[in-house]
């Protein structure tokens, strides 16, 4: 605690030396918005028709499954006292806009995601019961809730359903995390938080960082299983990508140039650090590397004609300059909210633990700990098809 | 004696229904009644405090006495109650230089030179018990609220710890406490000021310059402070329905 002393430049409020939310707070609007991101690209083929993205579709909603059941964790690992935390759910304070975020991630959770996985599962389910015996049986057997009924009307209906869910699950997966949003815009006592904008900016660069990451994921397990990529299917995810990426990169200038126009009370402090202890995180890493570099590269390959090969790479290194980009911002938004003083006139710094609570380490851990689960749900639930499906047809 | 299904039902009905109001009984009896003084009703009161900023020496009693009464951590991060001493120069007035070592703790070393031209003068800070409370109205838990008398408390046995509170106050009057890790600010010396006493700051205030002030009782001279100064609240801005009143506070204030 003396060495942040230290680190204070200016005057701090004396309670505000220390920073009150830590890089699990990063984490948790970026998992948050991976979900909803992959949630929307999923949707896309669902409900809009977009064929051209159904071999990721599978696979985006076992991302977003993965992702969301590691979102709560780093909250919880955050809270001072996390054996209180269900006392949010009993006792919900109504105007506390964190209050709902257990509702909203639980309506999200089992009332979209996994009955839309469910239902788009139901079939496999149902073969894998069949087709296997043991404890794998009756895994699948539970998994399938003891219905074997994939005649083709159940599976009419199952489709009906899905597609109901799905409608549904868009303006779900919007709520969670614009939600997400409002925790920070609403803090009026915060100007680099409050802003009716924050929801909007937080919900299109989800869809960017889902759609990156999925994007990503495609390419990831076509290359482990030596498939050939869809092309096709890689070329609209990375436009929709371009899409998102541009709407976002719009609204977040509309931000900055709107705080630079008014430059209100809070402007000459703010300016200051995005100039110093956020340039690195800000400046270079969110906006030039992150988001400039990504946009041109995605852009190129909508004017400029490569090949397959070429197409391929650069998708992937936009791809993951673009997570780079994203978690930026959680991270300017999150910390560089935290670094300046709420009386203007100071700058505080903050000191990352390692092997801490709420240390570096932790959060390594909970960012693997997705892709641990996503390849468990890959297992359980393989979302590619089945090289023999034809010989297993007969069954159904 | 065979039981039908229809009795079953019915007793089983019965026993879950009132094993239900039964704990939810017991869990009232359990919590308690609050800790009241005689003769003390809630809604008799409505506390502010007043600060008289041209009386203020800048010797930190009242951080020591707030710290000793309310065991406060005494290390430099955590304060119910702090002092500020600002420094402006009349060219430069938006942007003051503010200094408060230990939150004024051991008062304030010599660093003016008188007669240069500026002004300086000390800021007592303290929770403003606001009557639209940002702080508890993002409390996910309500385990912070807005008593009927008019101060801002917290619940610790109830706190998750979240720390949105601390986020939400535009004054930084919160901190969380490493003993206990939930949050904790000023409760305007509650345990005090219900038993008919005035808060621990005010009490050691060589020079009177804070008051705590019932603006229920006609007869409480707070409201001759208000009248006849000129009285402003921190960041008016926010429109928190701050209570700490201050005289003579200067623009620069933050």
């Amino acid at each position: 605690m003396e060495a942040i002393l230290h680190g204070v430049q200016g005057y701090m409020y004396p309670n505000e030396l220390e920073l009150q939310w830590s890089i699990l707070i990063v984490l948790y609007p970026f998992i948050t918005g991976l979900v909803a991101g992959a949630f929307i690209l999923a949707s896309l083929e669902r409900v809009f028709k977009v064929e051209a993205v159904k071999p990721t579709y599978r696979l985006a909603l076992l991302t977003a499954l993965a992702f969301l059941i590691v979102a709560p964790l780093p909250l919880q690992m955050h809270l001072g006292h996390p054996e209180r935390a269900f006392e949010m759910f009993l006792t919900p304070h109504t105007t506390s806009a964190m209050a709902m975020f257990g509702f909203v991630y639980l309506w999200y959770l089992m009332a979209v995601l996994v009955v839309e996985i469910w239902l788009e599962y139901r079939k496999d389910i149902v073969l894998a019961w069949r087709g296997s015996r043991g404890a794998r049986r009756l895994f699948y057997g539970i998994l399938a809730l003891g219905s074997d009924n994939i005649s083709p009307r159940a599976l009419a209906i199952d489709e009906k359903v899905g597609k109901a869910v799905t409608i549904v699950g868009i303006p779900s997966a919007f709520l969670l995390h614009g939600y997400v949003g409002f925790i920070f815009g609403s803090v009026k006592a915060n100007p680099w938080w409050s802003s009716p904008l924050m929801p909007v900016v937080f919900l299109f660069s989800a869809m960017v960082s889902g759609i990156a990451l999925v994007l990503l994921m495609y390419v990831f397990f076509s290359w482990l299983r030596r498939t050939a990529v869809d092309m096709l299917c890689l070329d609209t995810v990375a436009k929709y990508l371009l899409y998102a990426f541009l709407i976002d990169f719009s609204l977040e200038m509309l931000d900055l140039v709107h705080r630079i126009y008014e430059a209100d009370e809070s402007f000459r402090a703010l300016d200051f650090m995005v100039h110093t202890r956020l340039y690195v995180s800000q400046i270079v890493i969110q906006i030039y590397i992150g988001t400039l570099v990504p946009l041109g590269l995605l852009a190129l390959t909508q004017f400029a004609r490569f090949g397959e090969k070429a197409r391929k790479g650069i998708y992937t290194f936009a791809a993951c300059l673009t997570l780079v980009g994203i978690f930026a911002m959680r991270w300017n938004v999150v910390i560089g909210g935290q670094l300046f003083s709420k009386s203007f006139l100071g700058y505080t710094t903050y000191k990352m633990g390692f092997a801490t609570r709420e240390g570096l380490l932790p959060a390594i851990v909970l960012m693997i700990l997705p892709f641990v689960l996503l390849w468990g749900l890959l297992k359980l639930l393989p979302p590619w098809e089945k090289e023999g499906a034809a010989e297993v047809q007969p069954l159904a | 004696m065979a039981v039908d299904r229809r009795i079953f039902l019915q007793e089983t009905g019965k026993f879950l229904i009132l094993t239900g109001v039964a704990s939810v009984a017991f869990e009232h009896v359990l919590a308690g009644t609050a800790e009241a003084a005689e003769n003390y009703h809630l809604t008799d009161h409505w506390w502010a405090m007043a600060i008289d900023i041209d009386k203020c020496i800048g010797c930190g009693g009242c951080v020591r006495a707030c710290k000793a009464e309310n065991h406060v951590p005494l290390e430099p991060f955590y304060f119910r109650t702090w002092v500020e001493r600002y420094h402006v120069k009349p060219e430069d007035m938006e942007h003051p230089e503010v200094d408060s070592p230990d939150g004024g703790y051991d008062g304030f070393p010599e660093r003016y030179a008188q007669g240069d031209g500026t002004k300086n003068f000390f800021v007592p800070k303290l929770c403003n018990h606001c009557a639209h409370s940002p702080c508890v109205q993002v409390c996910p838990v309500g385990a912070t609220f807005e008593s009927p008398d008019g101060v801002v408390l917290v619940d610790k046995s109830y706190c998750l710890g979240c720390r949105y509170c601390v986020q939400a106050c535009p004054y930084g009057c919160r901190f969380i406490d490493p003993r206990t890790n939930t949050v904790d600010k000023c409760t305007l010396c509650y345990h005090r000021i219900t038993k008919g006493l005035t808060t621990a700051c005010c009490e050691v205030c060589p020079m009177g310059a804070r008051r705590l002030g019932d603006l229920k009782d006609p007869k409480d001279p707070i409201h001759a402070f208000l009248r006849d100064h000129k009285i402003q609240v921190l960041k008016p801005q926010m429109a928190t329905g701050a209570k700490v009143y201050y005289n003579d506070l200067d623009g620069s204030v933050r």
